[in-house]
């Protein structure tokens, strides 16, 4: 080996602490690059396998009931591959030892064999065996939340006969990787379950004999969906069709899909500012560090090297640093990619699982620190280069400290000389303290960024569920009822109060925008389900026209005023153009409201409702559970504890994960700088320390004159770090703007206090390892060193 | 002396003419160098004599290629090292100068061969570095940090290590003032012997005058300028020297 390169390694062994730090700090930007994008791509991917493997049905549509011989008409349709017609009904469940009402999304499947599509992937027992009609296979989900196995049962309300239904499977299927119940935002295993009975059976629980009222569409390549829906919507009219819809809009695809599409936000924009943050750290380090090297570089050049060897000597040295970095990045990157992958796929309770890394984003990971490390060296090896050898060997000439206004102020003559020197040092070279105060604003504002996701997910539970909605529950019914209905749900036991809802599918025209969702009819002055705006006040329902939320007046292009052409989906479908009368602000979906009264005008119909809302007494809950178990027009009962419940540990098992490998890794990024910034000081300073101390002064006060400066540029790195992590964090969450959610920012005092702290330790730490080095100052030797 | 190498000596190896150098401190200018005219014949041993702070560094560093006039020339035989470029300078420091500096100025992390081989591996017709440091008399400590060597045999690392390229020049800048001066005769004994067996053209600087005994000439400097120069008749054996 070339004597230079010993040396290279030689010095990579010596400098081994602040490699490590530096190395920690690259492998940080590049584990939170690999570690996102592998597990993004791997969450697509396993998606894309499922779909495919068990067949994913790309359209679907529901009629209230239709001949099967209406199949042949559909399957010639061009562009239809197959089609699976299937019976879907929800029941009430009662499950022994589950007080509450359970509701069960009933689908079935041939007898003895898989359907066409939407394929089960049988995880237990076995699929329903002709002539046996009570036997159900169960979701993983639902089974395992009630913990029922293949021989268990249950009863079930269907079509007013209660029949007992016993378990013979669990299965997993593509069409429910989200389960979500009616009216709910979140999946509550618990409360709502998807299960497959045979066909034969269901055909006669409901009347529905050679009859359908579900359809499942797979098409041929190259197909564009939107052809077919056009072409089976006119075949499924008279049917009762409230008009078929491509995957994309299917209720548990779109969900994955919000899901993946904010995961996927997340995965480059944090990233992108966590490596930025990185690269500017190592190189802002590597900078300085091989600045102390000024006198090598001046030897080396005197021997004859030139620039260029000089320059590539360093740049093996910084590669060297950054490759520790980039390995331990990797490493990191890649199992926690997996790890977090494996917690999606358990989520999601994907059967398979395709983890297979990009490499490059590997590349990428590693391109971008490499760059920035060398960047900041070749700066300073430049600048070393540059000066004659003569000078560069020379110990840099004192630097030159100049009386400033302030220095006869009576607040400096109060100051000792240790804090003179100290500021004397900040003000002699501002840039270098501006970017150590950097420094640690970036590591305190992604910590920030990372923390303010609990305190916004916090606000949206508080607005979205305490202040907007009143009441305890809500109901779903079969089909749309008279508002007798109502009077029936106010005798129930227990219900202090009880008010219609109306939800209906419409899509909404304004131009060339179009949306497809619903309108919720509510009464005048709701006393429950308020329609709340996120800024704090609650919004009246107009008398008559639409009040939208302002994402779905974005969307379309409206304001104020403004008139959207609105087609029901169902009943007799009306076409009409609706003023936009009003317009609130809300994080969680976006509905449009109308007065329940002129919603049931608009739809010629006559006190009507779909949902009841529900306040109750709590201690008479058990004898209403009984109640709504036992009536045959619940289809489904959503309980606000349970649903906050459920939303809270959804965001818990999927943003928050990932959030906390985040923080763990805004910790290294900020022990980092502090390690690095302080043990650079220390070179660099070390013969003026060693000095004081040889004039009599104790180490703690040769201590306080170098962690006292690093304290003072903390202590401006902190509310900067707070302003910039302010400032991130609003970025971040504009940039998570979905259908599904607005996040507002938020950021609680104490999340800034935590990421203050934090950085506080990862400080103290480093300057205890700095302290103890000093503590073992060898006076002579630095002395006697010219440099 | 005998009549070729006296023929020898009229050759110059390196000249300075009309050198000044002036830093720009603050608010003061300091003129280290006053216009210096200087020659080094051939073979010969010169010693720059004067006090702290009157130039020879700053002369030294500038007929070395390791700084620049602000004004006046360097020529290397043919060649007008001050009107060449960085890669002039740094061929011209390669191939044919050797620096000894006051403070040794080893890599600490490189053993005394491997110091060595840092300048041999980019030489062009080098000696072995373990030639190179016999020579000097550390034949046995090869492989020694030096931080295991005293102060005496880490100057002679630095002379080995200088001198290891062949180099038509070598260029010493008070390399005994960190030494006692026992340690500081060996090591003026391994300059000395350097610059009569491989003839290479010496220039020792000191404020100590008893070295000036073992030059050719000896060359007085004081603030900024030559002051005056000497011949010696005859050259002592750096092994008599005492002081």
């Amino acid at each position: 080996m070339r004597a230079l390169n010993k040396k290279l390694v030689r010095n990579l062994w010596k400098l081994r602490g602040q490699v490590l730090a530096i190395g920690i700090v690259i492998a940080s930007g590049v584990a939170v690059l690999v570690m996102s994008l592998s597990a993004l791509q791997a969450l697509t991917e396993t998606t894309e396998a499922y779909y495919e493997r068990q067949r994913f049905g790309e359209v679907f549509a529901s009629v209230k009931r239709a001949p099967q011989r209406l199949i042949e008409q559909i399957r010639a349709i061009p562009g239809v591959r197959s089609v699976d017609h299937r019976i879907k009904y929800l029941a009430t469940l009662s499950i022994e030892g589950f007080e509450e009402p359970v509701i069960g999304q009933l689908v079935s499947i041939p007898e003895g064999a898989q359907p066409r599509l939407n394929q089960l992937v049988l995880r237990e027992g076995r699929l329903v065996s002709p002539d046996h009609p009570d036997e159900v296979v169960l979701s993983e989900p639902f089974a395992e939340a009630h913990e029922m196995q293949p021989g268990d049962s249950f009863q079930a309300l269907m079509n007013s006969n209660l029949r007992t239904l016993t378990v013979v499977g669990v299965a997993l299927s593509p069409e429910y990787v989200y389960t979500i119940g009616p009216g709910a935002l979140m999946p509550d295993d618990r409360r709502f379950g998807v299960m497959w009975i045979g066909r034969e059976a269901l055909e006669a629980a409901y009347d529905l004999d050679g009859a359908f009222n579900d359809l499942s569409l797979g098409l041929l390549h190259g197909t564009n969906p939107q052809d077919v829906i056009e072409r089976l919507d006119q075949l499924l009219e008279r049917y009762g069709g409230t008009g078929a819809i491509p995957r994309a809009e299917q209720i548990s695809n779109w969900f994955l899909m919000n899901e993946i599409e904010m995961q996927k936000t997340m995965s480059t924009i944090l990233p992108t500012i966590f490596l930025a943050v990185a690269a500017f750290l190592s190189n802002m380090v590597l900078g300085r560090l091989i600045a102390t090297d000024r006198s090598e570089i001046g030897l080396m050049k005197a021997f004859g090297y030139s620039n260029w060897q000089v320059g590539w000597h360093y740049a093996k040295l910084v590669m060297a640093m950054a490759g520790v970095g980039i390995l331990l990045g990797w490493a990191a990157g890649a199992w926690l990619g997996r790890v977090n992958t494996e917690i999606y796929a358990e989520f999601y309770r994907f059967p398979l699982l395709i983890f297979r890394p990009d490499p490059g984003v590997f590349a990428i990971g590693a391109m971008v620190s490499l760059i920035a490390a060398l960047a900041g060296s070749i700066g300073a090896v430049r600048q070393a280069a540059n000066l004659p050898p003569a000078e560069a060997m020379m110990p840099p000439a004192p630097p030159l400290y100049r009386k400033t206004r302030l220095s006869g102020s009576r607040f400096i003559m109060w100051l000792d000389q240790p804090t003179r020197i100290i500021l004397r040092q900040i003000v002699r070279a501002p840039m270098k303290a501006l970017f150590t105060s950097l420094g640690i604003a970036c590591s305190v504002a992604v910590m920030i960024m990372a923390l303010q996701w609990l305190d916004s997910i916090d606000k949206i539970v508080d607005v979205f569920f305490h202040d907007a909605q009143r009441q305890d529950m809500m109901v779903g019914l079969v089909e749309t009822q008279s508002d007798t209905t109502l009077l029936e749900f106010r005798r129930m036991p227990g219900v202090l109060a009880a008010e219609p809802m109306r939800a209906t599918s419409v899509e909404f025209h304004a131009g060339t925008a179009t949306h497809r969702g619903a309108i919720e009819g509510i009464p005048e002055d709701p006393q429950l389900q308020r329609v709340y705006d996120a800024g704090g006040r609650v919004v009246e329902v107009p008398a008559d026209g639409l009040l939208l939320s302002t994402a779905l007046a974005d969307k379309l292009h409206l304001g104020i005023g403004d008139r959207v052409q609105v087609e029901v989906l169902e009943g007799r479908r009306p076409k009409r153009s609706i003023p936009v009368v009003d317009l609130y602000e809300t994080y969680i979906g976006m509905t449009a409201y109308m007065n329940i009264e002129a919603f049931n005008r608009l739809m010629g119909e006559r006190g009507s409702l779909e949902y009841v809302t529900l306040l109750v007494d709590d201690s008479q809950l058990p004898a209403l559970y009984k109640e709504l178990k036992a009536l045959p027009k619940v289809a489904a009962v959503t309980l606000k504890d349970a649903a906050v419940h459920e939303f809270n540990e959804t965001m818990a098992e999927t943003i928050l994960i990932y959030i906390s490998f985040f923080g763990a890794f805004a910790c290294a990024l900020g022990f980092g700088v502090v390690y690095n910034s302080t043990r650079i000081a220390l070179s660099e300073r070390g013969r003026e320390l060693a000095t004081l101390r040889v004039l009599g002064f104790h180490r703690g006060e040769i201590s306080y004159i170098l962690l006292g400066e690093a304290g003072l540029l903390i202590l401006v790195g902190l509310p900067l770090g707070v302003l910039a992590g302010a400032g991130l964090g609003w970025f971040m969450t504009s940039a998570m703007d979905s259908e599904l959610y607005r996040i507002p920012l938020v950021i609680k005092a104490s999340s800034n206090a935590m990421a203050v702290l934090v950085t506080l330790a990862a400080t103290l730490l480093s300057a205890a390892v700095v302290r103890n080095r000093l503590d073992h100052l060898d006076l002579i030797a630095v002395l006697k060193t010219r440099e | 002396m005998s009549q070729s190498s006296h023929i020898k000596q009229q050759t110059i190896t390196l000249e300075g003419s009309s050198l000044t150098k002036t830093y720009h401190t603050g608010a003061v200018d300091v003129h280290a160098l006053r216009g210096v005219d200087i020659s080094f014949y051939e073979g010969e041993l010169v010693v720059l004599l004067g006090p702290s702070g009157s130039g020879k560094s700053t002369l030294l560093n500038i007929l070395g290629g390791l700084d620049t006039p602000s004004s006046g020339r360097v020529r290397f035989r043919d060649t007008e090292i001050t009107e060449g470029d960085e890669s002039v300078l740094t061929s011209y420091r390669r191939f044919h100068v050797g620096f000894v500096f006051q403070f040794y100025n080893l890599i600490p992390s490189l053993t005394a061969s491997e110091n060595v081989s840092l300048v041999t591996e980019i030489a062009r017709n080098p000696m072995d570095p373990a030639e190179a440091l016999t020579l000097v008399g550390l034949g046995e400590r090869l492989d020694h940090f030096p931080a295991q060597l005293s102060g005496g045999e880490q100057q002679r690392v630095a002379i080995a290590r200088a001198i290891a390229k062949r180099p038509d020049v070598l260029l010493c800048d008070e390399p005994t003032g960190a030494l006692d001066s026992e340690t500081g005769i060996l090591v003026l004994e391994a300059i000395e012997r350097v610059n009569r067996e491989l003839g290479t053209t010496t220039a020792v600087i000191t404020h100590n005058t008893v070295i000036g005994e073992m030059a050719d000439r000896v060359i007085h400097f004081g603030d900024g300028h030559v002051v005056n120069t000497e011949s010696n008749d005859s050259r002592r054996a750096a092994g008599e020297l005492s002081w």
